[in-house]
C-alpha cells in the first residue's frame, strides 16, 4: 500500500481497529496476576475490622508457625527500617494561609487504625492460600474507639477525631473567587435559586483488582516492581524519594497490561510498597493480588461532597452570581491528589459554559474514618458540573423558561474568556453542541413523546447538562503555584531504526485507552510509514526514561503533543541528512507521504532508505550531523484544555415500581481534533455508563455507627450492567485546542462529567419534583412519584 | 491433595491440587492458562467464564474437582489455529474491548449466548450479559459486536 492510501486507512482521523486487541481477545494479555517470578512468595494483608481503634498488640506467633509461612511484618518493622510514609503530592492552603492539616500515613498502621480495611500487617507464605489461612491466625488486640464516617457529622465539636493534627476533623478551609463581588450580585438579584446537593460516594471498581510483585536481586541490589499502575515513573519516584524503599536508579517499575484504572491506580499504595520492601527482607519475590472485597475497602474512593449552592439571577434569567459551600469527605488520609480534587479541580469549573461574572466557593476538606478519597474519573469536574447544571435547570423551570433557551441566554460566546475562577477558556462553541444534541434527541417532539408515555401510565422526562471541563492536565508552572508537587508535562522518545521501523517510548500508560493504536496512527501519518512498522512502548521505567502517566484526560493532548514535537525534530534532522545524501540544498528537500525528494526532480529517498543512511553515516558529514535518528521531547502544555459539550437524557419512570429507564442518551462533545473517532466514542460510552451508574445505581455506604462498609462487594454495590443502560447516541463538533500542536482537547473523562446532571434533570422533569438524591434507586423514585 | 484430570482445550490434563481449589485457579495456576480472569469474589463479574461440557460456567464458583472428567474450553482454545472465532473478530472490529480484562469472560458468554439464541435482539443481548461486568466500554460496542457476530454465525 502506498503512503497516500495508508494515510486514508490508518492516518489521523481514521477509526483504525486496535493493534493491541489480539492479545486481549485470545487470552494472551499479561496482567500483573498473570506474571509469576521464580521462587515467588505470596502476601496477604491483615486489615482492620474496626473503623477506629488503637493497635495495642499484634501477636503473630501462631501465624508464623502456620504451614508455609515465611514471615509476618508489621508497622514496627516498617518503622525500624526507616521507611517514610505514604504521601499526598498536592499542598493546599486554608483561607487563613495555613497549610492543610493531616496526620502521618505509615505504610503499615502503627498506633491507630482509621478505617475498616486499613492495612495492619502482612503475612508472607509459600502459597496465596497459606498466606490467607495464616492471616486469620494473626491476633491483633484493638482498643476500639468511636468513629465518624459521614461528612455532615465529622465537624461537630464532639465528633471522634481522626487525626490530632486536624481539629474538628478539618484538614483545610479553602476558598476561591470574589466574596464581595458575589455578595453584591446577590443583593442586586431579582431571584435566588438554591439547592442542597449531595454528590454520592463512589468506588471506581476497575475490573482488574490491584496487584503487585516486588523482587530484589541480591547480586546487583536492583529492585523490580510489577504494579497495576497508571503511572510507573511516578511510583518509582515516590517509592524512592519519599518512602525510601530503594534508590531511584536501583528501582525498576513495570506496569504491564493493566485492567482499567479510572484514577484508582494512580496512587502509590501500601501494598506495592510492602511488596518491594518485603522482597529484600525475605529474600524472595513477593506477590500480592487483591480480592475484590479488599479492593472495596482499600482502593481510593471518589466524590462524596455535601454542597449548599445558590444562584443569583436578574429578572430576565441572566446569571449574576454563584455562591457555593462544599464539605468534601477526604477519608482518613490524604492520598496523592486528594487535596486537589475538591479544590483546584472542582471550584475552577463552577462557571460552567456561562458568562457568570461573580463566583465564590468555600470548600472544607474533612477527614473521616473511611477509605481515602481521591481522583475518580472526572476528579472534581463531575461534582462541579452537577452543582451548576442542577442549579441552571432548576432556575429555568422556576422561571418558566425552556432549559435550552435559558442556557443560550447565558452562554459564553467570546474567546478567550477569563472566568472568575482561574480558568481562562481558550475556544469553544457551546451553541453548536447544544443545537446538535437537541437535533439528535429530537427535542422538538419531546412533548408528544411525553404525552404518549403518560397514556401508558409512564412519566417521561428530559434533562440537559451542558458541561465544560479542564483537562489535558497540566501546565507545570501553573499547577506548581496551585500546590502541586510535580510538573505535568509528558515525554516521548521517537526511535527510528536502521530498517525504517519506529519505536516510540512514551511516558503515558494505556490501561484501555488504545495508545498502541492511536499514537501509532500519529507516527504513521506524519512519517508516511505503515502503521505495522510503528511500536508504542510504555509502562517500563527501564525502557521509558520518565513520564507522568495517564489520568486527567492528558495522553492525547500532552502525550501525543510530545510525540508530535519529537517527530518534528526527527523530520528536521532527516531533511538535513537527505540534503547531503541527495546532494541538494536543505531548502530544496520536500518531505511528503513518506518520501524525501528534491523539489522539481524525481530524485528521492523513502523514509526507510533515509533511516539506513542515518545509521551508516557514509554520506553526510558526521562532524556536523551525528549519526543515528532518535529524538526526544518533554512537552509541557501551555494551558489546560477545555472539552465541552451537551448531554441530554430522556428517561421514563414507572410510578408503580419506581424503575427508571434511560430511553435515550445523547452526548455531543467538542474534543477538538480527534485522532481515532472510534476510540473517542468508546471513551464517551464508558464515561457515560459510569455517570449513569452514579445517578441511578452506585453508592458506597458506611454504617454511621460502626463505620463498617456496608457496600463491600458486588452483591451490595450496584455496578451498571448491560441491561441497565441503553445504546448511546454520540456526536462530535470541533473547535481545535489552541494550546497544543495537535489541537487535541482530550476525551477520557467527559462522559462521566456531564451525565449525572442530565439524568437527574430528566428524572425531576419526569416526576415534576424539584430535587431527588443520587442514586435514584427504584425505592427513591417510587416514593417521589407517589408523594411518599 | 487430590489428582484432578479433565480435558482442557482439547488436551488431556491432570494436576494434584487441594480439594478446595477453584476451577479458575486450576486453569490459571496449574495449567498456566491465564486468559481466564478473577475479577470478584462473589460470582457477579463474569471475568472467569469458561465452557464446561459446552455450557458457560463461572469458573470461580466451580471447584476443579467438580469439573473432573469434563471437557473444558477457555478463551485460549476458542480460535481455530490462526483463525479467530467470529465473536473474537467482531469484538475487534466493533471496538468491544478497552482494557481487555472482562473480555475473555465476555466473549465466552457471548459464544454460549449465540449457541442458545442464534438471532438475539438488543434487549435480549443486554439481558443475557447481566452476569458480565464491563467498567470500560459502557457495553455499547459489546452489544454491537455480539449482534454483528450473530449475523455471521
Amino acid at each position: 500500500m502506498n503512503a497516500i492510501d495508508a494515510k486514508k486507512a490508518t492516518g489521523i482521523g481514521v477509526a483504525v481497529r486496535r493493534k493491541e486487541d489480539f492479545r486481549f481477545i485470545t487470552g494472551n494479555g499479561h496482567y500483573t496476576d498473570d506474571i509469576n517470578r521464580q521462587g515467588q512468595a505470596h502476601a496477604y494483608f491483615v486489615r482492620s475490622p474496626h473503623a477506629h481503634a488503637t493497635i495495642d498488640a499484634i501477636d503473630f506467633a501462631d501465624a508464623l508457625a502456620a504451614p508455609g509461612v515465611i514471615s509476618v511484618l508489621t508497622g514496627k518493622d516498617v518503622a525500624a527500617d526507616g521507611l517514610g510514609g505514604l504521601i499526598c503530592g498536592w499542598l493546599v492552603h486554608s483561607r487563613d494561609g495555613s497549610p492543610m492539616k493531616t496526620g502521618a500515613h505509615p505504610v503499615l498502621a502503627l498506633s491507630h487504625v482509621r478505617y475498616v480495611g486499613h492495612h495492619v500487617a502482612v503475612v508472607i507464605a509459600e502459597t496465596a492460600a497459606q498466606a490467607r489461612d495464616a492471616a486469620e491466625l494473626v491476633n491483633v488486640s484493638y482498643g476500639e474507639l468511636a468513629s465518624v464516617t459521614a461528612v455532615a457529622a465529622a465537624q461537630a465539636p464532639d465528633a471522634p477525631q481522626v487525626h490530632a493534627e486536624a481539629p474538628r476533623n478539618t484538614s483545610f478551609e479553602w476558598e476561591l473567587g470574589d466574596k464581595a463581588a458575589v455578595e453584591a450580585a446577590f443583593r442586586n438579584a431579582a431571584r435566588v435559586v438554591s439547592l442542597d446537593i449531595a454528590n454520592n460516594r463512589l468506588i471506581p471498581n476497575a475490573m482488574e483488582p490491584r496487584a503487585a510483585i516486588g523482587e530484589y536481586d541480591k547480586g546487583s541490589g536492583i529492585y523490580t516492581l510489577y504494579t497495576t499502575s497508571q503511572n510507573p515513573h511516578v511510583a518509582r519516584l515516590v517509592l524512592s524519594a519519599f518512602i525510601g524503599v530503594a534508590p531511584e536508579n536501583k528501582l525498576r517499575v513495570i506496569a504491564p497490561d493493566v485492567g482499567g484504572g479510572f484514577g484508582s491506580k494512580i496512587f502509590i499504595y501500601a501494598e506495592e510498597t510492602v511488596c518491594v520492601w518485603a522482597s529484600k527482607k525475605v529474600g524472595r519475590p513477593v506477590k500480592w493480588v487483591a480480592e475484590r472485597s479488599e479492593s472495596f475497602v482499600s482502593d481510593a474512593h471518589g466524590r462524596d461532597h455535601q454542597t449548599h449552592a445558590e444562584l443569583a439571577l436578574d429578572a430576565t434569567g441572566r446569571m449574576l452570581g454563584l455562591r457555593v459551600k462544599t464539605i468534601a469527605n477526604l477519608g482518613a488520609y490524604l492520598q496523592l491528589f486528594s487535596a486537589s480534587v475538591p479544590t483546584y479541580l472542582y471550584a475552577t469549573l463552577l462557571s460552567g459554559q456561562y458568562d457568570l461574572p461573580a463566583i465564590y466557593c468555600q470548600v472544607d476538606g474533612v477527614l473521616t474514618h473511611t477509605a481515602p478519597v481521591d481522583a475518580y474519573r472526572g476528579a472534581g469536574r463531575p461534582e462541579a458540573t452537577y452543582v451548576i447544571e442542577r442549579l441552571v435547570e432548576t432556575a429555568a423551570r422556576e422561571m418558566g423558561m425552556d432549559p435550552a433557551e435559558f442556557r443560550r441566554k447565558n452562554f459564553i460566546r467570546k474567546f478567550p474568556h477569563q472566568t472568575p475562577v482561574i480558568m481562562a477558556y481558550d475556544t469553544g462553541d457551546f451553541d453548536a453542541t447544544l443545537n446538535e444534541a437537541c437535533r439528535l434527541i429530537d427535542y422538538a417532539n419531546f412533548p408528544a413523546r411525553k404525552r404518549e408515555a403518560a397514556a401508558r401510565g409512564m412519566r417521561r422526562g428530559i434533562g440537559f447538562s451542558t458541561y465544560i471541563e479542564a483537562c489535558g492536565i497540566a501546565p507545570s508552572a501553573a499547577i506548581g503555584t496551585l500546590g502541586a508537587g510535580v510538573g505535568l508535562w509528558e515525554s516521548a522518545e521517537v526511535r527510528v531504526n536502521p530498517t525504517g521501523s519506529v519505536e516510540v517510548m512514551t511516558g503515558a500508560h494505556s490501561h484501555g485507552q488504545g495508545h498502541e493504536t492511536t499514537f501509532a496512527q500519529l507516527v504513521s501519518d506524519r512519517l508516511g510509514i505503515p502503521i505495522e512498522n510503528v511500536e508504542i512502548v510504555h509502562g517500563d521505567t527501564d525502557k521509558v526514561q520518565f513520564g507522568m502517566g495517564t489520568y486527567g484526560s492528558r495522553s492525547g493532548a500532552v502525550g501525543m503533543s510530545a510525540i508530535q514535537v519529537a517527530l518534528d525534530k526527527v523530520i528536521t534532522k532527516a531533511r538535513k541528512i537527505a540534503a547531503h545524501v541527495l546532494e541538494a540544498g536543505e531548502g530544496d528537500i520536500v518531505f511528503e507521504d513518506g518520501r524525501f525528494s528534491v523539489a522539481g526532480t524525481d530524485r528521492g529517498l523513502a523514509f526507510a532508505e533515509l533511516a539506513l543512511q542515518a545509521y551508516t553515516g557514509h554520506k553526510f558529514p558526521t562532524s556536523e550531523i551525528e549519526p543515528g535518528l532518535k529524538e526526544t521531547s518533554f512537552y509541557d502544555p501551555t494551558n489546560f484544555t477545555f472539552p465541552a459539550g451537551c448531554h441530554i437524557a430522556e428517561v421514563e419512570v414507572d410510578p408503580a415500581t419506581g424503575i427508571v429507564r434511560v430511553i435515550k442518551f445523547v452526548a455531543v462533545d467538542d474534543f477538538g481534533n480527534v485522532i481515532n473517532p472510534m476510540i473517542v466514542e468508546g471513551q464517551v460510552h464508558g464515561g457515560v455508563a459510569q455517570g449513569i451508574g452514579q445517578a441511578l445505581l452506585e453508592k458506597a455506604v458506611y454504617d454511621p455507627e460502626t463505620g463498617q462498609l456496608l457496600t463491600g462487594s458486588f452483591m451490595d454495590y450496584c455496578m451498571p450492567r448491560a441491561d441497565d443502560l441503553p445504546s448511546f447516541d454520540v456526536g462530535m463538533t470541533v473547535t481545535p485546542a489552541p494550546s497544543n500542536p495537535l489541537g487535541i482537547k482530550g476525551c477520557g473523562e467527559a462522559g462521566a462529567i456531564g451525565s449525572p446532571a442530565a439524568i437527574i434533570n430528566a428524572i425531576t422533569d419526569a416526576l415534576g419534583i424539584r430535587e431527588i438524591a443520587m442514586p435514584v434507586t427504584p425505592e427513591r423514585a417510587w416514593r417521589a412519584a407517589n408523594g411518599l | 491433595m487430590t489428582v484432578v484430570a479433565m480435558q482442557v482445550n482439547g488436551r488431556q490434563v491432570s494436576a494434584d491440587v487441594e480439594p478446595r481449589t477453584l476451577l479458575v485457579h486450576y486453569l490459571r495456576e496449574n495449567l498456566q492458562l491465564t486468559g481466564t480472569h478473577v475479577g470478584c469474589d462473589t460470582s457477579q463479574c463474569g471475568a472467569c467464564v469458561v465452557h464446561v461440557d459446552g455450557k458457560a460456567v463461572k469458573s470461580c464458583t466451580v471447584l476443579a474437582v467438580q469439573a473432573a472428567g469434563a471437557e473444558v474450553r477457555t478463551i485460549e482454545g476458542l480460535a481455530d489455529g490462526d483463525t479467530l472465532h467470529p465473536v473474537q473478530a467482531a469484538f475487534k472490529e466493533h471496538h468491544g474491548l478497552q482494557c481487555g480484562f472482562c473480555t475473555p469472560g465476555m466473549i465466552m458468554t457471548a459464544v454460549d449466548m449465540l449457541r442458545r439464541i442464534p438471532r438475539p435482539d438488543e434487549t435480549t443481548i443486554r439481558h443475557e450479559l447481566e452476569g458480565n461486568f464491563c467498567r470500560c466500554t459502557g457495553y455499547h460496542n459489546i452489544v454491537k459486536a455480539i449482534k454483528a457476530a450473530s449475523e455471521v454465525l
